[in-house]
Protein backbone atom coordinates (compact mmCIF):
# COMPACT_ATOMS: atom_id res chain seq x y z
CA UNK A 1 0.00 0.00 0.00
CA UNK A 2 2.80 2.35 0.90
CA UNK A 3 4.98 1.68 -2.14
CA UNK A 4 3.18 4.03 -4.54
CA UNK A 5 3.56 7.81 -4.77
CA UNK A 6 0.50 9.55 -3.30
CA UNK A 7 -1.47 12.18 -5.23
CA UNK A 8 -2.89 15.43 -3.81
CA UNK A 9 -5.28 17.62 -5.79
CA UNK A 10 -5.54 21.31 -4.81
CA UNK A 11 -8.19 23.46 -6.46
CA UNK A 12 -9.86 26.76 -5.56
CA UNK A 13 -13.15 24.86 -5.81
CA UNK A 14 -14.01 21.90 -3.62
CA UNK A 15 -16.21 20.55 -6.44
CA UNK A 16 -13.33 20.60 -8.93
CA UNK A 17 -10.94 19.02 -6.42
CA UNK A 18 -13.40 16.27 -5.51
CA UNK A 19 -14.44 15.71 -9.13
CA UNK A 20 -10.82 15.36 -10.20
CA UNK A 21 -10.17 12.86 -7.39
CA UNK A 22 -13.28 10.90 -8.47
CA UNK A 23 -11.99 10.74 -12.05
CA UNK A 24 -8.59 9.52 -10.88
CA UNK A 25 -10.15 6.78 -8.77
CA UNK A 26 -12.41 5.65 -11.62
CA UNK A 27 -9.68 5.67 -14.27
CA UNK A 28 -6.73 4.45 -12.21
CA UNK A 29 -8.36 2.53 -9.37
CA UNK A 30 -8.12 2.92 -5.65
CA UNK A 31 -4.68 1.43 -5.00
CA UNK A 32 -3.02 4.87 -5.32
CA UNK A 33 -3.68 7.16 -2.37
CA UNK A 34 -5.51 10.26 -3.60
CA UNK A 35 -6.46 13.19 -1.36
CA UNK A 36 -7.90 16.55 -2.30
CA UNK A 37 -8.37 20.02 -0.89
CA UNK A 38 -10.59 22.77 -2.29
CA UNK A 39 -11.82 26.08 -0.90
CA UNK A 40 -10.58 28.69 1.55
CA UNK A 41 -10.73 28.23 5.35
CA UNK A 42 -14.35 29.49 5.34
CA UNK A 43 -15.44 27.07 2.62
CA UNK A 44 -15.63 29.67 -0.17
CA UNK A 45 -13.55 29.62 -3.35
CA UNK A 46 -9.82 29.67 -2.58
CA UNK A 47 -7.15 27.42 -1.16
CA UNK A 48 -5.90 26.92 2.35
CA UNK A 49 -2.62 25.78 3.83
CA UNK A 50 -3.92 23.69 6.77
CA UNK A 51 -6.22 21.78 4.39
CA UNK A 52 -3.34 21.11 1.99
CA UNK A 53 -1.12 19.83 4.84
CA UNK A 54 -3.97 17.53 5.91
CA UNK A 55 -4.35 16.21 2.35
CA UNK A 56 -0.59 15.58 2.10
CA UNK A 57 -0.73 13.63 5.38
CA UNK A 58 -3.67 11.59 4.18
CA UNK A 59 -2.05 10.72 0.81
CA UNK A 60 1.38 10.22 2.42
CA UNK A 61 3.62 7.47 1.09
CA UNK A 62 7.26 6.70 1.82
CA UNK A 63 7.84 7.26 -1.92
CA UNK A 64 6.50 10.78 -1.64
CA UNK A 65 3.53 12.84 -2.76
CA UNK A 66 2.84 14.68 -6.04
CA UNK A 67 0.56 17.74 -5.85
CA UNK A 68 -1.54 18.95 -8.79
CA UNK A 69 -2.89 22.51 -8.61
CA UNK A 70 -5.15 24.82 -10.60
CA UNK A 71 -4.57 28.62 -10.49
CA UNK A 72 -1.78 30.72 -8.92
CA UNK A 73 -2.91 30.81 -5.29
CA UNK A 74 -3.20 27.02 -5.24
CA UNK A 75 0.44 26.77 -6.28
CA UNK A 76 1.66 29.40 -3.78
CA UNK A 77 -0.33 27.86 -0.92
CA UNK A 78 0.84 24.35 -1.85
CA UNK A 79 4.49 25.44 -1.86
CA UNK A 80 3.93 27.08 1.54
CA UNK A 81 2.31 23.89 2.89
CA UNK A 82 5.29 21.81 1.71
CA UNK A 83 7.71 24.16 3.48
CA UNK A 84 5.77 23.78 6.70
CA UNK A 85 6.26 19.99 6.74
CA UNK A 86 8.99 18.45 8.87
CA UNK A 87 12.39 18.78 7.10
CA UNK A 88 12.68 15.04 6.44
CA UNK A 89 9.38 14.95 4.52
CA UNK A 90 9.76 18.28 2.72
CA UNK A 91 11.96 16.99 -0.11
CA UNK A 92 9.59 14.11 -0.79
CA UNK A 93 6.71 16.32 -1.93
CA UNK A 94 6.60 18.07 -5.31
CA UNK A 95 4.17 20.56 -6.87
CA UNK A 96 3.73 19.56 -10.52
CA UNK A 97 3.57 22.14 -13.28
CA UNK A 98 0.72 20.41 -15.15
CA UNK A 99 -2.99 20.82 -15.93
CA UNK A 100 -4.92 19.67 -12.88
CA UNK A 101 -7.26 17.01 -14.29
CA UNK A 102 -5.01 15.50 -16.96
CA UNK A 103 -1.99 15.86 -14.69
CA UNK A 104 -3.69 14.06 -11.81
CA UNK A 105 -4.79 11.16 -14.01
CA UNK A 106 -1.39 10.80 -15.66
CA UNK A 107 0.48 11.12 -12.36
CA UNK A 108 -1.76 8.53 -10.68
CA UNK A 109 -1.38 6.14 -13.62
CA UNK A 110 2.39 6.44 -13.39
CA UNK A 111 2.30 6.10 -9.60
CA UNK A 112 0.17 2.94 -9.85
CA UNK A 113 3.05 1.30 -11.75
CA UNK A 114 5.33 1.84 -8.77
CA UNK A 115 7.35 4.68 -10.35
CA UNK A 116 9.49 7.10 -8.35
CA UNK A 117 8.33 10.61 -7.40
CA UNK A 118 10.56 12.13 -10.08
CA UNK A 119 9.09 9.83 -12.78
CA UNK A 120 5.54 10.63 -11.66
CA UNK A 121 6.28 14.34 -11.80
CA UNK A 122 7.96 14.08 -15.21
CA UNK A 123 4.98 12.27 -16.76
CA UNK A 124 2.53 14.87 -15.41
CA UNK A 125 4.72 17.76 -16.54
CA UNK A 126 5.08 16.42 -20.08
CA UNK A 127 1.46 17.54 -20.49
CA UNK A 128 2.43 21.15 -19.83
CA UNK A 129 5.29 20.95 -22.35
CA UNK A 130 3.00 19.92 -25.22
CA UNK B 1 15.70 44.85 20.35
CA UNK B 2 13.75 47.40 22.30
CA UNK B 3 10.17 48.26 21.63
CA UNK B 4 7.54 48.48 24.31
CA UNK B 5 5.06 45.62 24.04
CA UNK B 6 2.14 48.04 24.27
CA UNK B 7 3.45 50.07 21.33
CA UNK B 8 3.96 46.95 19.21
CA UNK B 9 0.45 45.73 20.06
CA UNK B 10 -1.01 49.10 19.09
CA UNK B 11 0.82 48.96 15.73
CA UNK B 12 -0.47 45.47 14.98
CA UNK B 13 -3.97 46.41 16.08
CA UNK B 14 -4.05 49.56 13.94
CA UNK B 15 -2.70 47.76 10.86
CA UNK B 16 -5.17 44.91 11.24
CA UNK B 17 -8.15 47.19 11.85
CA UNK B 18 -7.25 49.42 8.93
CA UNK B 19 -6.93 46.52 6.48
CA UNK B 20 -10.22 45.05 7.75
CA UNK B 21 -11.90 48.45 7.26
CA UNK B 22 -10.48 48.54 3.71
CA UNK B 23 -11.86 45.12 2.74
CA UNK B 24 -14.53 46.50 0.42
CA UNK B 25 -12.04 48.77 -1.37
CA UNK B 26 -9.51 45.93 -1.78
CA UNK B 27 -12.21 43.64 -3.12
CA UNK B 28 -13.32 46.26 -5.64
CA UNK B 29 -9.73 46.65 -6.87
CA UNK B 30 -9.35 42.87 -7.08
CA UNK B 31 -12.63 42.50 -8.98
CA UNK B 32 -11.20 44.79 -11.64
CA UNK B 33 -8.05 42.76 -12.32
CA UNK B 34 -8.10 39.62 -10.14
CA UNK B 35 -10.62 37.20 -8.72
CA UNK B 36 -12.25 39.58 -6.25
CA UNK B 37 -11.28 37.85 -3.02
CA UNK B 38 -8.39 40.01 -1.75
CA UNK B 39 -10.51 42.07 0.67
CA UNK B 40 -12.28 39.06 2.18
CA UNK B 41 -9.03 37.10 2.41
CA UNK B 42 -7.10 39.89 4.12
CA UNK B 43 -10.04 40.52 6.46
CA UNK B 44 -10.13 36.85 7.49
CA UNK B 45 -6.37 36.76 8.04
CA UNK B 46 -6.12 39.96 10.06
CA UNK B 47 -9.20 39.10 12.13
CA UNK B 48 -7.32 35.95 13.12
CA UNK B 49 -4.29 38.11 14.00
CA UNK B 50 -6.49 40.41 16.15
CA UNK B 51 -7.85 37.32 17.91
CA UNK B 52 -4.30 36.47 19.00
CA UNK B 53 -3.28 40.04 19.84
CA UNK B 54 -2.69 39.45 23.55
CA UNK B 55 -0.59 36.35 22.91
CA UNK B 56 1.34 38.19 20.18
CA UNK B 57 1.95 41.13 22.50
CA UNK B 58 3.36 38.80 25.16
CA UNK B 59 5.98 37.32 22.81
CA UNK B 60 9.46 38.68 22.07
CA UNK B 61 9.26 40.83 18.96
CA UNK B 62 10.92 38.33 16.59
CA UNK B 63 8.60 35.54 17.74
CA UNK B 64 5.61 37.87 17.55
CA UNK B 65 6.35 38.67 13.90
CA UNK B 66 6.62 34.96 13.14
CA UNK B 67 3.29 34.28 14.85
CA UNK B 68 1.65 36.99 12.75
CA UNK B 69 3.12 35.46 9.59
CA UNK B 70 2.09 31.94 10.44
CA UNK B 71 -1.42 33.08 11.33
CA UNK B 72 -1.78 34.79 7.95
CA UNK B 73 -0.45 31.71 6.12
CA UNK B 74 -2.97 29.49 7.86
CA UNK B 75 -6.05 31.69 7.55
CA UNK B 76 -5.94 33.99 4.50
CA UNK B 77 -6.90 31.39 1.89
CA UNK B 78 -5.37 33.05 -1.17
CA UNK B 79 -1.88 33.70 -2.53
CA UNK B 80 -1.66 36.79 -0.30
CA UNK B 81 -1.52 34.47 2.75
CA UNK B 82 1.84 32.90 1.90
CA UNK B 83 3.10 36.24 0.51
CA UNK B 84 2.32 38.40 3.56
CA UNK B 85 2.99 35.40 5.80
CA UNK B 86 6.47 34.96 4.36
CA UNK B 87 7.14 38.68 4.83
CA UNK B 88 6.43 38.57 8.58
CA UNK B 89 8.09 35.19 9.15
CA UNK B 90 11.30 36.26 7.38
CA UNK B 91 11.30 39.65 9.13
CA UNK B 92 10.94 37.87 12.48
CA UNK B 93 13.73 35.49 11.54
CA UNK B 94 16.00 38.41 10.64
CA UNK B 95 15.10 40.40 13.74
CA UNK B 96 16.43 37.62 15.97
CA UNK B 97 19.91 38.58 14.75
CA UNK B 98 19.43 42.36 14.38
CA UNK B 99 18.82 45.49 16.41
CA UNK B 100 16.07 48.06 16.01
CA UNK B 101 15.93 50.82 15.05
CA UNK B 102 19.40 50.66 13.44
CA UNK B 103 18.69 47.59 11.32
CA UNK B 104 15.08 48.39 10.44
CA UNK B 105 15.79 48.61 6.70
CA UNK B 106 17.60 45.26 6.79
CA UNK B 107 14.84 43.53 8.73
CA UNK B 108 12.21 44.96 6.39
CA UNK B 109 14.41 43.94 3.45
CA UNK B 110 14.49 40.33 4.65
CA UNK B 111 10.71 40.32 4.53
CA UNK B 112 10.71 41.85 1.05
CA UNK B 113 13.22 39.23 -0.14
CA UNK B 114 10.94 36.45 1.12
CA UNK B 115 7.94 37.91 -0.75
CA UNK B 116 10.01 38.09 -3.91
CA UNK B 117 11.18 34.48 -3.54
CA UNK B 118 7.72 33.14 -2.65
CA UNK B 119 6.04 34.87 -5.60
CA UNK B 120 9.06 34.48 -7.92
CA UNK B 121 8.46 38.15 -8.67
CA UNK B 122 10.45 41.37 -8.95
CA UNK B 123 9.89 45.13 -9.13
CA UNK B 124 7.75 46.47 -11.95
CA UNK B 125 5.40 43.49 -12.27
CA UNK B 126 2.39 45.27 -10.68
CA UNK B 127 2.45 43.52 -7.31
CA UNK B 128 2.82 44.35 -3.62
CA UNK B 129 6.58 44.40 -4.23
CA UNK B 130 6.09 47.67 -6.10
CA UNK B 131 5.19 49.23 -2.75
CA UNK B 132 7.43 47.15 -0.47
CA UNK B 133 10.67 47.69 -2.43
CA UNK B 134 10.38 51.52 -2.55
CA UNK B 135 9.62 51.52 1.19
CA UNK B 136 12.70 49.45 1.87
CA UNK B 137 14.73 52.00 -0.14
CA UNK B 138 13.20 54.90 1.79
CA UNK B 139 13.96 53.18 5.11
CA UNK B 140 17.55 52.72 4.02
CA UNK B 141 18.08 56.21 2.60
CA UNK B 142 16.19 57.96 5.38
CA UNK B 143 17.54 56.04 8.38
CA UNK B 144 17.75 58.36 11.37
CA UNK B 145 16.05 61.23 9.56
CA UNK B 146 13.47 63.13 11.67
CA UNK B 147 10.84 63.02 8.92
CA UNK B 148 11.27 59.30 8.17
CA UNK B 149 7.67 58.40 9.04
CA UNK B 150 6.28 61.05 6.71
CA UNK B 151 8.67 59.93 3.94
CA UNK B 152 7.61 56.30 4.34
CA UNK B 153 3.97 57.27 4.23
CA UNK B 154 4.28 59.29 1.05
CA UNK B 155 6.48 56.63 -0.55
CA UNK B 156 3.75 54.04 0.10
CA UNK B 157 0.94 56.13 -1.38
CA UNK B 158 2.96 57.23 -4.41
CA UNK B 159 4.25 53.72 -5.06
CA UNK B 160 0.77 52.19 -4.87
CA UNK B 161 -0.54 54.80 -7.32
CA UNK B 162 2.36 54.04 -9.69
CA UNK B 163 1.08 50.44 -10.10
CA UNK B 164 -1.98 51.73 -12.01
CA UNK B 165 -0.23 52.31 -15.35
CA UNK B 166 1.78 49.08 -15.05
CA UNK B 167 0.87 45.96 -16.96
CA UNK B 168 0.70 42.88 -14.72
CA UNK B 169 3.05 40.04 -15.57
CA UNK B 170 2.65 38.06 -12.33
CA UNK B 171 -0.38 36.67 -10.55
CA UNK B 172 -3.96 36.42 -11.71
CA UNK B 173 -3.96 39.93 -13.16
CA UNK B 174 -1.37 38.85 -15.75
CA UNK B 175 -4.11 36.85 -17.52
CA UNK B 176 -5.63 40.20 -18.50
CA UNK B 177 -2.47 41.41 -20.27
CA UNK B 178 -2.83 45.05 -21.33
CA UNK B 179 -6.32 45.19 -19.78
CA UNK B 180 -4.67 45.17 -16.34
CA UNK B 181 -3.41 48.69 -17.09
CA UNK B 182 -5.29 51.54 -15.41
CA UNK B 183 -6.08 49.81 -12.11
CA UNK B 184 -4.11 50.00 -8.86
CA UNK B 185 -2.85 46.57 -7.87
CA UNK B 186 -4.87 45.24 -4.89
CA UNK B 187 -1.77 43.81 -3.17
CA UNK B 188 0.08 47.10 -3.60
CA UNK B 189 -2.92 48.88 -2.10
CA UNK B 190 -3.17 46.52 0.91
CA UNK B 191 0.56 46.99 1.56
CA UNK B 192 0.01 50.76 1.46
CA UNK B 193 -2.93 50.48 3.90
CA UNK B 194 -0.83 48.47 6.37
CA UNK B 195 2.12 50.87 6.15
CA UNK B 196 -0.08 53.95 6.52
CA UNK B 197 -1.72 52.51 9.62
CA UNK B 198 1.68 51.87 11.20
CA UNK B 199 2.87 55.40 10.28
CA UNK B 200 -0.26 57.05 11.72
CA UNK B 201 0.05 55.12 14.97
CA UNK B 202 3.73 56.03 15.33
CA UNK B 203 2.97 59.70 14.64
CA UNK B 204 0.25 59.71 17.27
CA UNK B 205 2.79 58.40 19.80
CA UNK B 206 5.22 61.23 19.19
Amino acid sequence: MNDMVGIVIVSHSKDIAKGTADMVRQMVGSEVRVAFCGGNPDGGLGTNVPGIIEAINSAWSAKGVAILVDLGGAETNSEMAVEMLEPERRNRVVVCNAPIVEGAVMAATEAAGGSSLEQVRAVAEELAAN
Amino acid sequence: MTMQPELFKSLVKAAAEQVIASAAELTALDQAIGDGDHGANMKRGFEAVLGKLDAIGAQPLDEALKTIGKTLVMTVGGASGPLYGSFFMAAGEALARKQLPDDLADVFGSGVGAVSARGRSHAGEKTMLDVLIPIQETLKAGAGSPDLIERVRSTASEAAARTAPMQATKGRASFLGPRSIGHIDPGARSSCVLINAVCSTLEAQQ
